[in-house]
């Protein structure tokens, strides 16, 4: 366990952030902002105008730590309190829940919240039950 | 131009993760974890994007269309079945695992951390693994 600061101000910028983007995506190309449409669009297109607008949102993503670190001098911080096989088992099982269950924090969480979408919200507290309930059991009863 | 105004988008959505701390998973789990070093900061992360993102879309949605295409092109599923509800908790618990969720991991990318770019291709594989089973597990759960 890493012992991590409360940062209210930049966690709630940051979250501003995200909701503009999500709203400028809706207003450019009249899309939902979802990683997880994103990642599967780059990797198994449809077509090529489905794959160019995600890969060029996608490179944009990607150049975001760079331009942190042009204005404030240094990367996001990214620490890592679990073990390399943790990140590999629980990327598969992120990758499988996300494409049964259509999405992830950033489409069901926001855009599909944000639109007061019923499955969205079935979904969003669903996936943050679980997860506490993970991590609770990681935690305090494995690893207690 | 559209590519270019899509970049700057995946720009602004980047930089918010960064910041925000998503893209952190000692935060993230720290988030989770209530009985333990509780960081309360992700409240404030998802309650500044959904209030923003409600109040623009209320906005955006007074056009009649985007600026580059002629319709919104909204999710059409309707249904709250096994599907939704089983790939929701199935995520949940490799979040819990892993500490990253694909919109936080993929402007992490960008910091190069080799972590990150395993994590990544986990969740690919995943996504390949749930494409070839999908029709299985819905026969499995409404079973």
């Amino acid at each position: 366990m890493i012992e991590t600061v409360f940062t209210p101000w930049a966690s709630l910028a940051g979250g501003v952030l995200i909701g503009l983007a999500a709203t400028l995506l809706m207003l450019t190309l009249g899309r939902v902002m979802g990683a997880t449409g994103v990642l599967s669009g780059v990797i198994f297109p449809a077509s090529g105008a489905e794959f160019a607008w995600r890969a060029a949102l996608l490179a944009g993503m990607v150049s975001a730590p760079a331009a942190i670190w042009q204005v404030m001098g240094e990367m996001p911080a990214v620490e890592v309190p679990v073990s390399t096989g943790a990140l590999v088992i629980g990327g598969i099982i992120v990758g499988m829940g996300v494409t049964w269950g259509s999405g992830c924090t950033s489409g069901h969480g926001v855009c599909g919240m944000a639109r007061l979408s019923p499955r969205s919200i079935v979904a969003t507290v669903t996936f943050m039950a679980f997860t506490f309930a993970t991590v609770f059991v990681l935690r305090h009863v494995i690893g207690g | 131009m559209k590519l270019l105004a899509t970049y700057l988008v995946g720009l602004v959505f980047g930089v918010g993760i960064s910041i925000s701390g998503m893209a952190n998973p000692a935060k993230v789990l720290n988030f989770f974890d209530i009985a333990g070093a509780w960081d309360p900061s992700l409240i404030f992360v998802m309650g500044g994007a959904l209030v923003t993102t409600f109040l623009g879309y209320k906005l955006v949605f007074g056009r009649a269309a985007p600026v580059f295409d002629s319709a919104f092109s909204l999710p059409t599923a309707r249904a709250i079945d096994a599907k939704l509800v089983g790939g929701a908790a199935v995520f949940g618990i490799g979040w819990g695992i892993a500490g990253f969720c694909p919109g936080g991991a993929l402007p992490a990318l960008g910091t190069g951390r080799v972590e990150v770019v395993l994590f990544v291709a986990a969740v690919v594989a995943g996504i390949l693994i749930a494409r070839g089973t999908t029709a299985t597990f819905v026969r499995r759960v409404s079973a």
